[in-house]
């Protein structure tokens, strides 16, 4: 039990004793990425390996009594990074860490062979970037070129394992809050300037301060852990790979506030984060860290769960409280705002996984320290989801005011197959496009902004020339459309109304005049909506619409769609110097649209044409092909 | 009428949360976690018990997603639809399954029960998008040829 501050250190040099008497440890990439690649398979087998060696002692936990400084423990860790590289494992000896990618069941006994028991690295395992290995994984450029605030332990412990993070120094700033008091954490968190990393980017101290004051002495601290952007993926990997960092930043808040109960809301598609979190929580139950009188002050602290049932609009603050109280999820009217009465109508502080995440390194290294990280007006470090058409797709945590040719090229590697770059869509279903112009900009809160998108909650996906950009508008309208709650007018029915003019484009059917609609309608949810998610539903049409506004009148006067992505505007021609005039496609075609004569070049109707592909799939001299 | 097992399951599952108007999302999710759909009868029975009426459990049942009072097939097919995934091409995917299983945007469950296709928004995995979950599992890089061995392999387990 660690009852006192005493008990937490002795508990932390103990962990560190026992992690010194590992020789190796093999770290299996347990995220949700590298499971779905096999990883669960690769960590048995490791681990029914190093049973079967003789002379080898196989450690699952550290304090599990006195190792020699010989055995090898196998663990499973949060997300390594690298997640199209998977199953990732890396084999830690000492200071010297071999990163391998794509390993298969084959591997591990040659694994286990040379890097395990010998001080041999496989070179064909590495990754490879052009004709260089890179066997430490800090000097692979993707992860070289990011600085870790939040995922600083996320791929190097067994998440797991309470006493790996004691030994990393967790609840270190815990212990140090409790000794600076309540006034203090929330000056230092304040003068940090620590924002909310869910897309709010509202001062974090400031709304700690606002609940502090409220006479109402029954307070709650509640952790959005609703990642519900499609395309993002960031806090999922936090939960999963990090969970005690979280519960501590949730629980510093917690301390600064007076608050007893802690919530943290996951979403219904994380079943990884809900079990790590769930691990987490009974660790530090039986070892009293959560529970009544913790280190021996008159902190009470408890921490639930609740689950999520699968609606976007949760991610919003009211309408998440609504859930966890057994209501369906509607954000209501403000005032009065979270912080007044939330959970139960009682003062709330509400923040996201990675803004919690960030709170105990501000404590432990003091306000000043984060200023130094990003720009004066969005300190510190943001993680990003990088995704779509680019070469490493993964998870990244840069400072604020980075640029995206930094996080693209840099880090990304660039677009996947050297195709060219068009843009990326930031911030989800409330976010936009930034384009080729704004590649060296710095991003950051207020910079965003201004180019008509958000940070949002930090989900990137970037898209090369053959992405249609009316489609994507199309797709986030019918994201938005489909779960807006239906409580206010302007996003219930104005949304659908846009989502039925986008379809109608993508079908070949628009006119111009759709164009000032589309833009009419987007600015009255944007004035009348209910809630913040509401209000920047239609962004990514706003956005589109300004930057790429010669394809929406492409689609619109040309009937044509540069991307070939919208199937109603597909044109298939026949190349004639190709066709050997068999008649397989005329055959084929479901609506004779084909004609001509045996031994001659076909040719296509286009009005017939019904664009199914039938004569593309099944044409033997690849003669086909579609127009843009 | 259900079998008198089901409420003596659902006493259990209320047990663990509690009788109060908070448990309804909880215990409704440990439900469907059980009979992989959320039975009329017992959602009525739910709402005496933790004291709250028909109405408000209907309403907050019907508001999410994630419950359904239709039974689901064995294996529960969610085609991630995020924008990862869709620029990374998931619709084929989700049609090769469709035509596979003879089911559509109406049809969700094939009629031996065995198999029920659905979208996802995001299932968190976008670096290997486009991706899809079988029940917990997740499965990585789909294609429609991969999509169809699935379903075979699927069935040959049975």
């Amino acid at each position: 039990m660690i009852r006192t501050m005493e008990q937490l250190e002795q508990a932390r040099s103990a962990a560190k004793a026992a992690l010194q008497g590992y020789g190796c440890r093999i770290l299996v990439c347990s995220g949700t990425g590298c499971i779905a690649t096999g990883s669960n398979k690769i960590y048995e087998i490791f681990s029914k390996l190093v049973q079967d060696t003789p002379g080898v002692e196989l450690v699952f936990s550290p304090c599990g009594g006195d190792h020699d400084g010989q055995a090898v423990g196998v663990k499973k860790t949060g997300c390594q990074g690298l997640c199209e590289l998977g199953p990732l494992v890396r084999i830690t000896k000492g200071d010297r860490v071999i990163q391998y990618v794509k390993v298969q069941p084959e591997d591990c006994a040659q694994i286990l062979e040379q890097s395990v028991l010998g001080d041999e690295t496989i070179e064909r395992l590495l990754y490879h970037k052009g004709d260089t290995a890179y066997a430490s994984p800090d000097q692979i450029p993707f992860i070289a070129k990011q600085t870790r605030i939040v995922l600083e332990n996320c791929g190097r412990f067994d998440a797991e394992s309470l006493d790996e993070y004691l030994a990393a120094g967790g609840f270190q700033a815990l212990r140090k809050a409790i000794e600076m008091g309540r006034d203090e954490v929330i000056a230092e968190v304040d003068a940090s300037g620590l924002r909310g990393r869910g897309g709010g980017g509202f001062p974090t101290g400031r709304k700690w301060r606002q609940v502090a004051r409220q006479k109402e002495q029954v307070r709650y601290v509640v952790c959005n852990g609703d990642e519900g952007d499609p395309g993002a993926f960031m806090d999922g990997s936090v939960m999963e790979g990090d969970p005690f960092k979280l519960i501590e930043g949730m629980m510093i808040a917690g301390y600064a506030v007076k608050a007893e109960n802690g919530y943290i809301y996951v979403r219904a598609e994380y079943p990884m984060s809900v079990a790590r979190l769930r691990n987490a929580i009974t660790l530090l139950e039986e070892r009293g860290l959560l529970g009544d009188g913790i280190l021996g002050t008159d902190f009470n602290f408890r921490l639930h769960i609740n689950r999520g049932a699968g609606a976007f609009v949760c991610g919003e603050g009211s309408a998440l409280t609504a859930s966890i109280e057994g209501n369906r999820g509607m954000p209501r009217t403000k005032p009065p705002r979270t912080v007044e009465k939330g959970l139960w109508e009682k003062p709330t502080v509400l923040n996201n996984v990675e803004t919690y995440a960030n709170v105990p390194k501000i404590i432990l290294e003091g306000a000043q320290w984060f200023r130094s990280i990003g720009t004066a007006g969005s300190p510190g470090c943001k993680t990003f989801s990088l995704t779509g058409a680019i070469e490493n797709t993964g998870l990244i945590e840069v400072p604020m005011g980075s640029t995206l040719r930094q996080i693209i090229f840099d880090i990304g590697g660039g677009l996947k197959n050297g195709a060219q770059f068009k843009a990326v869509q930031i911030g989800g279903p409330s976010g936009g496009c930034l384009t080729e112009k704004h590649l060296d900009e710095p991003l950051d809160f207020d910079s965003v902004k201004k180019f008509d998108a958000i940070v949002g909650s930090g989900g990137m996906v970037v898209m090369s020339q053959d992405t249609c950009m009316v489609e994507v508008a199309r797709f986030f309208m019918s994201f938005t459309q489909r779960e807006s709650c239906g409580k206010c007018t302007p996003c219930r029915e104005g949304t659908k109304r846009m989502l039925e003019i986008l379809e109608r484009i993508v079908n070949g059917q628009g006119k111009l005049e759709d164009l000032d609609t589309l833009e009419e309608l987007a600015t009255m949810i944007q004035t009348m909506a209910l809630c913040g998610l509401g209000k920047s539903a239609p962004l990514p049409v706003i956005s589109t619409l300004k930057t790429f506004r010669e394809e929406y009148v492409e689609h619109i006067v040309d009937k044509r769609c540069r991307a070939k992505t919208c199937t109603a505007l597909r044109r298939y021609v026949i190349n004639p110097e190709f066709c050997k005039g068999c008649s397989k496609c005329a055959r084929n075609c479901p609506v004779n649209a084909i004609y001509g004569v045996v031994k001659k070049p076909y040719t296509i109707d286009s009005d017939k044409c019904i664009k199914c592909g039938a004569c593309k799939d099944n044409c033997a001299f690849d003669a086909i092909f579609v127009e843009a | 009428m259900l079998d008198k097992s089901y409420y003596e399951k659902t006493d259990e599952i209320i047990e663990r949360y509690g009788k109060k108007p908070g448990s309804l999302i909880p215990v409704m999710q440990d439900i469907q976690a059980e009979y992989r759909y959320l039975p009329a009868e017992l959602l009525t029975y739910v709402a005496a018990q933790i004291g709250i009426t028909e109405t408000k459990a209907w309403s907050v049942a019907t508001f999410y997603e994630n419950f359904s009072f239709e039974a689901k097939g064995k294996y529960v097919i969610k085609v991630c639809d995020g924008t990862a995934c869709h620029v990374r091409h998931s619709t084929p995917v989700l049609e090769a399954l469709w035509k596979e299983l003879g089911l559509s945007k109406k049809k969700h469950t094939t009629d031996d029960m065995m198999f029920t296709v659905e979208t996802v928004s995001c299932l968190g995995a976008c670096g290997l998008a486009p991706t899809m979950m079988v029940n917990e599992q997740v499965y990585p890089a789909m294609t429609p040829e991969k999509a169809l061995e699935l379903i075979a392999q699927l069935r040959r387990d049975g």
